[in-house]
């Protein structure tokens, strides 16, 4: 028994088809200008006719085409975090244009989740401009350098537009712009530990999402928590493999 | 709408302009937020007073000042009706939930402030409103800091009386406030013309207990699974009692709640069986503000009560209807209004104790706290709202959101999320 999941966020669509205990088929692709039309390219080029549920902000518009069912990304992320780590407390996701924090219980289940609000800050986006603001042509490379930044430098606004002038300030006063990465990252890091902090923190913390791609991000986690930080392989499929996941209960259930 | 009212609203003085551009705002939403709603009751009567609310309605009020009546607008739950009535004014509630006139209102308020406030003011300088512009007077009070400074700034441009709501509710409080309402009854004859008298008094206090007491049998059929009327169309309800012709509002709620009745013996219910029941509560939703409810019912839940001023803090508890003097009845009337558990209060522990027997008696299975932005008495009050609910293991998620747009795809996440959370 196979079940597809579709996990349609605002930067990137990933698939996951799985059948309960190995993932049998995954893709992650650009969203583009079209989401609805791409998830459902992705859909119908499954090699097989699986049930597809989808999550993330594109779901309801899969919901009227392919998805037999929707969840939102907090219900998938718990899902596919709690298979990956089983007894893992708290899931952090950074996507592309929005953080989430999921506090689990004992069986997995949401306990309690907080989302930031409706702006950039603090998301992949964020990270993305800052990386153009500072000439770099990749996020990947932004991460890296950024890595071995010094500590010390701080940027004191949250918000991608002010923060993104003070970065530049700091060009501009000679600053190396590896510290002030490191200060960017570490913004992020702020952010998400706010959040983290609304709902509790228990461990051990999963991170997922694009930025857990990041070695920059993930490396001011360790330090912020202080605590265990589990990273899957592919960080980008957790959501759709949760959703995937949740396909198969909706079959046992009939 | 049915008539032609252009000369009436020029005659009262709205921008024409900016008014056709409200105008072509509200009915869209109206019918998609309403008119798709699946086994309605019959609302007939309600859909069509809100397709009429700048049509008939206003033709009423216009024909009620033509006759020399009066007409009265507030803002808030603590202004006594009845002693407008009793004067033969009409009480008419401004709504205040839409955002227009910003532009306007900005030049003479702080950008970052309550929606509900900015929007008055932008009714008022845009010139928009029909009910506002019918008023004589409006009633401020001094609840929270940003209504009573910016209540000064009204007063510029239509008078206004200021009630003194107290802060806190200790006897000498009570006692501040039946000062208060003994001038409100001064201020309400002198605008008038017309001495309030213990018979005026005493009917307007039945007409006004009748209209609360048609909602209360509203809101109690609500305790029903499944639940015979959405949260939306009771939303709407509760919005047009502040405004509507009060006894034939209350004739028309009363007919609802039969055919209510009939659906309940029937087992006959607005949503799927097993849908979770929720009971918002937090800042009011004026007219036509129905974004968080159109987003949680869409979302497969039923509001099955709404712990607001556009709701129960509008007409719960009575006037006792027996009374010796007029005295008495301003004690009776002020002392009804005192028990209202509005955020602005210190502290407010009476709304704490109601959403948990509201939680038990309408089986709510979470309650979503909805505070608009900037609102610092509601979204404070909020922690000690989060406090009690997780002491009885009331699952409650929290919202902070105003009248734009953008956001309704972040709200409808939290909102789906926190519904499989506790389905
Ligand atoms: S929330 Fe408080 S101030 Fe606002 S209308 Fe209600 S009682 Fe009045
Ligand atoms: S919603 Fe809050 S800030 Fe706005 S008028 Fe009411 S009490 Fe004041």
């Amino acid at each position: 028994m196979l079940s597809a999941g579709i996990d349609i966020g605002s930067r990137t669509i990933a698939l996951v088809v799985t059948d309960g205990k190995e993932i049998v088929q995954s893709a992650v692709v650009d969203t583009g200008f079209d989401p609805a039309k791409k998830a459902a390219e992705m859909a119908a080029g499954l090699t097989q006719a699986v049930p597809v549920t989808a999550t993330g902000y594109g779901r309801h518009s899969a919901k009227n085409g392919f998805a037999g069912h929707v969840i939102t990304e907090i219900k998938a992320h718990a899902l596919g975090a709690g298979r990956l780590f089983p007894g893992a407390g708290t899931v952090l996701d950074i996507g592309g244009q929005d953080m989430k924090v999921i506090l689990l219980d004992a069986k997995g289940n949401v306990e309690d989740f907080q989302m930031n609000d409706k702006c950039a800050a603090g998301t992949g986006k964020f990270l993305e401009v800052m990386a153009g603001a500072l000439g770099y042509g990749s996020v990947e490379d932004f991460g890296r350098d950024s890595l071995t930044g010094a500590p010390g430098t701080r940027i004191s606004s949250m918000c991608t537009v002010f923060a993104e002038s003070e970065a530049v300030s700091l060009v501009h006063r000679g600053t190396d712009r590896r510290d002030i990465g490191r200060a960017l990252h570490a913004s992020v890091i702020e952010r998400a530990f706010g959040l983290i902090q609304r709902v509790g923190c228990a461990a051990p913390l999963v991170f997922t999402g694009g930025a857990a791609l990041n070695p920059c991000v993930v490396q001011l986690l360790r330090e912020r928590i202080k605590g265990p930080v589990l990273i899957p392989g592919d960080p980008q499929l957790v959501g759709a493999l949760g959703a995937a996941l949740s396909g198969l209960e909706n079959k046992n259930q009939q | 709408m049915s008539g032609d009212y252009r000369k009436m609203w020029e005659s009262i003085g709205l921008d024409l302009e900016a008014h056709d551009r409200l105008l072509q705002a509200l009915p869209p939403a109206y019918g998609e937020v309403y008119l798709t709603q699946e086994n309605r009751p019959a609302m007939d009567y309600f859909d069509f007073v809100v397709n009429e609310i700048h049509g008939l309605r206003i033709q009423e009020l216009q024909e009620h000042k033509a006759r020399g009546g009066k007409v009265i607008g507030t803002f808030c739950v603590f202004v006594p009706e009845e002693i407008i009535r009793a004067a033969g004014g009409i009480c008419i509630g401004l709504c205040s939930g839409i955002e227009i006139g910003s532009a306007q209102a900005e030049k003479v308020l702080p950008r970052s402030i309550c929606p509900l406030i900015k929007s008055f003011m932008g009714f008022k300088l845009a010139r928009v409103c029909p009910y506002f512009e019918s008023c004589d007077m409006v009633v401020g009070e001094t609840t929270c800091d940003g209504k009573k400074k910016a209540f000064e700034i009204l007063n510029d441009y239509v008078p206004v009386h200021v009630l003194e709501v107290p802060q806190m509710k200790r006897e000498k409080d009570r006692l501040l406030w039946r000062g208060e309402v003994g001038d409100f009854l001064a201020g309400v004859e002198e605008v008038t013309g017309n001495r309030v008298t213990a018979e005026s008094l005493a009917r307007s206090v039945r007409e006004v207990n009748g209209k609360r007491r048609a909602l209360a049998r509203l809101a109690g059929l609500r305790k029903n699974s499944p639940a015979p009327i959405s949260g939306k169309d009771s939303l709407l309800i509760e919005q047009i009692a502040m405004y509507d012709d009060v006894e034939r509002f209350t004739l028309k709620v009363n007919q609802l709640c039969d055919e209510l009745e009939k659906r309940v013996r029937e087992g006959v219910g607005v949503h799927r069986p097993g849908a979770p029941r929720i009971i918002v509560t937090g800042t009011p939703m004026a007219i036509p503000n129905w974004k968080v409810p159109h987003i949680i019912e869409g979302s497969g839940a039923v509001i099955v009560a709404e712990e607001l001023c556009t709701g129960l803090r509008y007409f719960e508890n009575t006037v006792p209807e027996e009374s010796e003097s007029m005295e008495q009845s301003l004690g009776t009337i002020a002392d009804r209004y005192m028990n209202i558990n509005c955020a602005c209060f210190t502290p407010n522990t009476g709304r704490m104790e109601k959403l948990v027997q509201l939680a038990e008696e309408y089986n709510a299975d979470g309650i979503i706290h909805c505070s608009l932005s900037f609102c610092d008495p509601y979204m404070i009050e909020a922690n000690r709202v989060e406090k009690m609910l997780k002491e009885k293991g009331i699952p409650m998620l929290k919202i902070e959101t105003d009248y734009g747009q953008e956001d309704v795809g972040q709200l409808r996440t939290r909102i789906e999320a926190f519904l499989e959370m506790i389905g």
